[in-house]
């Protein structure tokens, strides 16, 4: 694996590299030779099984961590591929010419994230939110409780308790909590 | 069109000349020149597939065109998780897969343990394989009953049913819950053998390989069966990379891919386990490589029972699990279900929160690219078939 980082290391700027497990080694590379590296590994070095391409939200870096997760059979090695991405203007370079089901991820990523793949197909289509128009709800700014607050309002016969007070107002209403008495 | 030359319409001859139109081998689809109809089968499941569907388009009973739509059983699970401490995590991620919880929860144990740096005790470990392999023998007993039923043989159905229901009760002695079990938590398992739990499960192995010789008698000796399968969803070599193909669907085509072996966890380098390969690749070859499979599952769990120790620690000491916080770190752990790769990648960013957590199931690839791509030239009846054969679980694609 080291020869491998090493060969790599002539070709693409590797910015990183960790050895996880064994059998699991992470390393960074730079957006724009995502496809050169990718390509490389694929057709030279047996890096053929495709297992996910996720995305991470580093919100306070203002930046998407893309991980491409490749498998070689016959070394039974993985590698994990990271990219950092700026987060505005989320866009990537497609790689549905390498795999024929990376678009899968591709979409879900646009539709999840809000991350674009030019080019990729089908790529504009609903994963699982049909008739979506907020923003996408996997960014880590996109607020759940909200969401639900104002989605599904509180229906008509139904109230909510928070126990703690519920306990005191109808339990322990004469309870004098204090720290002596606890002890 | 062009027909693979071992597929099972060779000798059929389309009647191309009513329906023209043809670029780069696809048809062009036109649905206002009534040529062609759109229906959708689903999201009603026939069989075990679960609630997803495949968008229709049919010339006659022939499929043109083929699309699944997901989302039917989006819950949010990766979305719920960041908002959760790692050990409220537990009861959500047995709910990605239905019928094999066990492999999502050994995955979300082993990657918090892997990025935490715990190391758990031998006797957890023979408890993690055994509960993984009897839920794999759950899940293909529930799989093949499908696979009967979507030819028409429900009383196969009947019978697997049954019979996993037999394991299920096992389950509950072991864990308190029959389908969702929540037994594998980080750091090793929840309980102990019960007694009397090994007389049981060994009558129940008896029962069960006499159930599968009847199975082989009924099912894969007809000759229906024989002529609907075999030539049906061919998956060649090329394909397997290519689509990312994994599981018993990469092994019948000759693909030895099975991570207990090439990738060993927690007992299986002791173990006595065999690479299962076909070469055919249709879906007769599939349903053989799956029942050898589970005749092997029954070896397995002779064998654990006969390895796994007595006595000794099941329990790794942890942290205060509600405020344990977890270095950052990024980990994927994969473990081998009945689909095939089944992973968790996660990510930590050292709260005690996930930062992120992606559960990678093997129908996110087999459900989606490689059923749209088999399901073109085949006839509408043989489309559940197919579903079944490449075993679909819609909830491990939405999750």
């Amino acid at each position: 694996m080291e020869n491998l980082i090493k060969k790599l290391e002539q070709m693409v700027d590797v910015k990183s590299f960790v050895k996880k497990r064994e059998d699991l080694y992470f390393l960074t590379a730079r957006e724009e030779q995502i496809i050169v590296l990718l390509a490389y590994l694929k057709e030279k070095e047996g890096f053929n099984h495709l297992a996910f391409l996720q995305a991470v939200d580093y919100i306070e870096d203002n930046k998407f961590m893309l991980t491409y997760m490749l498998y070689n059979l016959d070394k039974k090695m993985n590698l994990g591929i990271n990219v950092f991405i700026d987060r505005e203007k989320a866009s990537m370079t497609s790689i549905h010419s390498l795999w024929h089901h990376a678009w899968q991820y591709q979409r879900e990523l646009h539709e999840l994230f809000g991350i674009d793949f030019p080019g990729s197909p089908r790529v504009k289509e609903s994963f699982v939110l049909e008739g979506w128009d907020e923003m996408p709800p996997m960014r880590r700014d996109f607020d759940t409780l909200e969401y639900v607050e104002r989605t599904f309002y509180p229906r008509p016969g139904r109230s909510t308790n928070d126990p703690k007070d519920y306990m005191k107002e109808k339990k322990y209403k004469n309870f004098v909590d204090s720290p002596k008495l606890r002890r | 069109m062009i027909k693979n030359s071992e597929s099972k319409y060779k000798d059929f001859v389309a009647d191309r000349s009513k329906y023209p139109q043809e670029e780069n081998g696809k048809p062009v689809i036109d649905l206002s020149s009534h040529k062609y109809t759109k229906i959708w089968q689903g999201p009603q499941h026939p069989g075990v597939t679960g609630n997803m569907s495949v968008e229709l388009i049919v010339t006659g009973d022939e499929i043109v065109d083929a699309k699944t739509r997901v989302g039917y059983l989006h819950r949010g699970f990766e979305k719920l998780m960041e908002r959760r401490r790692y050990i409220q995590c537990f009861p959500i991620v047995c709910r990605i897969c239905v019928p094999e919880p066990d492999t999502n929860e050994y995955c979300v144990s082993a990657a918090m343990e892997d990025l935490a740096g715990i190391e758990i005790p031998e006797k957890a470990k023979w408890l993690r394989t055994l509960n993984l392999e009897m839920s794999r023998l759950a899940n293909f007993l529930m799989w093949i009953g499908g696979q009967a039923g979507s030819l028409g043989m429900g009383a196969i159905s009947q019978w697997t049913m049954a019979m996993r229901d037999y394991w299920l009760d096992l389950f509950e002695e072991l864990t308190g819950g029959r389908v969702y079990h929540m037994y594998m938590i980080p750091g090793g398992v929840r309980k102990d053998l019960p007694d009397g739990f090994e007389e049981k499960a060994r009558e129940l192995i008896i029962r069960t390989r006499d159930l599968l010789y009847d199975i082989e008698r009924v099912f894969f000796n007809n000759s229906i069966v024989k002529s609907r399968l075999i030539g049906l969803g061919i998956i060649t070599p090329e394909m397997v990379a290519e689509y990312g193909i994994v599981g018993p669907n990469a092994r019948a085509c000759g693909v030895e891919n099975d991570i207990r072996i090439n990738n060993p966890y927690v007992k299986y380098a002791e173990l006595n386990v065999k690479m299962i390969t076909a070469t055919e690749g249709d879906a007769y070859a599939r349903a053989k490589v799956r029942y050898r499979e589970m005749h092997q599952t029954l070896d397995l769990i002779t064998e654990i029972f006969d390895k796994m120790p007595a006595g000794g620690e099941i329990q790794a000491k942890l942290p205060n699990v509600l405020h344990w916080k977890i270095p950052a770190g990024q980990t994927y752990v994969k473990a081998e279900s009945t689909r095939g790769e089944h992973g968790f990648y996660m990510v930590s960013d050292g709260t005690k929160y996930p930062r992120r957590v992606f559960a990678r199931g093997a129908s996110y690839t087999h459900s989606i690219s490689v059923l749209e791509k088999l399901a073109v030239n085949i006839s509408i009846s043989d489309l559940a078939a197919l579903m079944v054969s490449v075993h679909s679980c819609p909830p491990e694609i939405e999750r």
